[in-house]
């Protein structure tokens, strides 16, 4: 144990003197928090929708009319009146307007003749966030625009309504756990695995093979070493973050000890898998250049930033044995969710499991030969 | 018994053999030098010896246990300082020493008490608590060996301790490696490239060339073995056909090796051949360019056994290094 706790202590030393490590994993997942989360969580606003009438009977200057109700007060769009439909394909074409909905001829006799007339909406897709807004919008419009009073002694329509058992969660809250996880990948990867090489390249291990440490000793020696400074980063972030994203009552004692349990069991797992990815590698670029890659392919499958149930089979696949997806889960539930212990029980159970696995088969494939 | 016992120990990595069939004994007490250029193999011989690359065939015992059956047991014997540098720059001199005492299972008690005793010896006691990234090389170095002496080793292997160092360092390493082997009753094994220190520190040297060993004796009896007692290096302005042979035909002549116009004259009488070769030259009109007598060096046992001078070589690579180790 006290061969563990030296290998221990030289790292933390090392860190105490130099805390960049830590910085760099903190401030990365903060910024990418606050960027991301504003960037992607906002409502869009100020779309601008051109709006062709070649009808101008009643029925049509009321529905423009609940069209300018929604630039005054959603702002979700603004509209423009064009006399024709080529102007404004052109200007839909040329950016300056976003959509065109057209009201053709004959809408109002239509209307009042019961029939059901068409209006078409004709946007620009290649912006797939603005044109859904701009659709959502229109069609409730539209929904609102056919509503009838019920006749007396008619049956009734029924309605959804829609309650949310959890506060209006943000897009930056919903980042929030991913970026934890992320802060704790950060820093496992430079500890575990930038450093690990670099301090192998410079013959730094050659020092602790020659004397009588055994092999288990020396990993668990590197991945508590590293779990540790992982450990930092991740409660800071769970700190921080929450007050940042505007987690409601973000001190909590009890959420804070239970989130606690889960950043310590993320460390592990983390820090287990980038030994075992690097238990064989020599050479100080490879941890740098699989960096980028290791990222795209744990983070974004995990549902840090989007729902696992949209990904395709493949993806759905690489969900099942990533560890971010069983950590970024388990932060959603005592973070977003403030939840016990036993919603997470699964993921708790997977990552304890996943850091033994890991570790042994790090063991397994460490040399104790240069 | 010996301290070390080689046993046609051999490395190597795929075709190419670093290391071929040595064998050799250390006893206790003694400086055993492994002298060679670099590529000769001289630190994969080490890095055998010490458990930190496995033989391909034959093995070392040390200390009695065989690096490939008792390894943990070699490695409790021996303190290893390897060729790169490994102290940590971030940690003062006392925190890494402290390290290394722990993961040898030295108690607390004896803990801070060894290392004091140890950089007093290498004369660092007074930097005790300063950061090693503020040390020169040979602070460093100095830190290292005792480093290496925490667990009281009986047997230290060096690699190249000396390498990058300035003179007055090394002549200072030197020193303090004689008072340490004297202080603490070791046996010492060294690689080394320069002639002059393993001259002045070694009571065995072993050249290493190619992987194999091609002499093996104490300096004094190395340079006694090779033919004449003085080399004289002498350069021509111009020269005639056949004057290597009238230059072997001078008196206490042994052998003549020519480069060009550079001539290099062993003989047992260095003054008496000089005043000869400079009637010889007078008489055949030929100048003398340069000339120059010397006793017998390394230098010279080396070329003789070797065949050539110091040459750098191609390496195998070895695993942990981030750069090819120059053994």
């Amino acid at each position: 144990m006290h061969r563990i706790l030296a290998i221990i202590e030289r790292d933390l030393r090392r860190f105490r003197r130099s805390p960049t490590l830590v910085l760099v994993s903190i401030i990365m997942p903060l910024v990418q928090l606050v960027i991301l989360g504003y960037a992607f969580g906002g409502i869009i606003k100020d779309l601008h929708l051109g709006v062709v009438d070649q009808d101008h009977g009643v029925p049509s200057v009321k529905m423009k009319e609940m069209f300018q109700a929604i630039a005054a007060n959603a702002r979700t769009f603004d509209t423009t009146a064009y006399e024709d439909l080529a102007t404004a394909l052109k200007d839909l074409r040329t950016g300056k307007i976003n959509g065109v909905l057209n009201i053709p001829p004959q809408f109002s006799r239509k209307v009042l003749a019961g029939f059901n007339p068409h209006v078409a909406l004709i946007e620009d897709n290649t912006d797939q966030f603005a044109s859904t807004s701009l659709q959502g919008s229109i069609a409730g419009l539209l929904t609102a625009y056919n509503q009838k009073p019920p006749l007396p002694h008619t049956t009734a329509g029924a309605t959804l309504s829609v309650v949310e058992i959890y506060p209006y969660v943000p897009y930056i809250q919903y980042l929030l756990p991913g970026t934890i996880v992320l802060s704790i990948f950060v820093s496992c990867m430079i500890g575990g695995g930038i450093i690990f090489i670099d301090d192998k390249a410079r013959g730094l291990h050659e020092g602790y093979l020659v004397t009588p440490i055994s092999k288990f000793d020396l990993i668990m020696g590197f991945n508590l070493a590293g779990a540790f400074k992982a450990i930092i980063a991740g409660l800071v972030l769970v700190t921080f973050g929450s007050i940042i994203a505007g987690i409601p009552d973000p001190l909590n004692i009890a959420r804070l000890l239970r989130l606690m349990l889960l950043v310590v069991l993320t460390s592990l797992a983390l820090i287990s898998m980038m030994f075992l990815i690097m238990v064989r590698v020599n050479d100080p670029l490879v941890p740098r250049a699989v960096f980028g890659m290791l990222n795209t392919v744990l983070y974004f499958p995990s549902g840090a930033v989007y729902p696992i149930n949209a990904f395709p089979a493949w993806m759905k696949a690489i969900t099942v044995i990533d560890p971010f997806t069983y950590a970024v889960h388990g932060f959603k539930e005592l973070i977003l969710k403030n939840n016990g212990l036993a919603a997470i029980s699964y993921d708790l159970l997977f990552l304890s499991g996943f850091t033994i696995v890991a570790m042994a088969a790090a063991t397994m494939l460490f040399r104790r030969t240069l | 018994m010996f301290d070390v016992e080689v046993k046609e120990i051999t490395k190597c990595f795929g075709d190419f053999c670093a290391v071929n069939g040595l064998s050799f004994t250390v006893g206790h007490g003694e400086v055993f030098g492994l002298l060679g250029p670099n590529g000769a193999g001289k630190s994969t011989l080490i890095r055998m010896m010490t458990t930190l690359v496995p033989p391909t065939s034959g093995t070392a015992l040390i200390n009695g246990f065989d690096v490939t059956r008792a390894a943990n047991e070699v490695r409790k014997s021996i303190g290893v300082i390897p060729q790169a540098m490994t102290s940590d720059l971030d940690l003062s001199a006392e925190e890494n020493m402290s390290i290394f005492a722990k993961l040898y299972g030295i108690p607390r008690e004896k803990r801070r008490r060894k290392i004091l005793e140890l950089l007093e010896a290498v004369d660092l006691v007074q930097w005790i608590d300063k950061p090693v990234k503020n040390f020169s090389g040979g602070m460093r170095r100095r830190l290292e060996i005792a480093r290496g002496l925490v667990h009281e080793p009986k047997i230290f292997f060096l690699d190249e301790p000396t390498t990058g160092l300035d003179p007055v360092s090394r002549v200072a390493v030197w020193e303090m490696l004689s008072r340490l082997k004297r202080e603490h009753d070791l046996t010492i094994i060294v690689t080394t490239h320069y002639m002059d220190e393993a001259d002045k520190l070694c009571d065995r040297i072993a050249i290493v060339d190619h992987g194999k060993l091609v002499a093996l004796d104490s300096p004094l009896k190395l340079k006694a073995s090779i033919p004449g007692k003085n080399i004289l290096e002498v350069s021509f302005s111009n020269v005639p056909s056949g004057w290597q042979q009238a230059l072997e035909r001078l008196p206490e002549v042994v052998e003549v090796k020519a480069d060009d116009n550079i001539f290099r004259i062993s003989s047992h009488n260095g003054p008496l051949t000089t005043v000869e070769l400079m009637e010889a030259a007078r008489k055949a009109g030929i100048s003398v360019a340069s000339l120059s007598v010397q006793s017998t060096t390394l230098d010279d046992v080396f070329v003789h056994y070797t065949g050539h001078q110091l040459r750098d070589a191609l390496q195998a690579p070895v695993h942990g290094t981030m750069f090819p180790s120059k053994n």
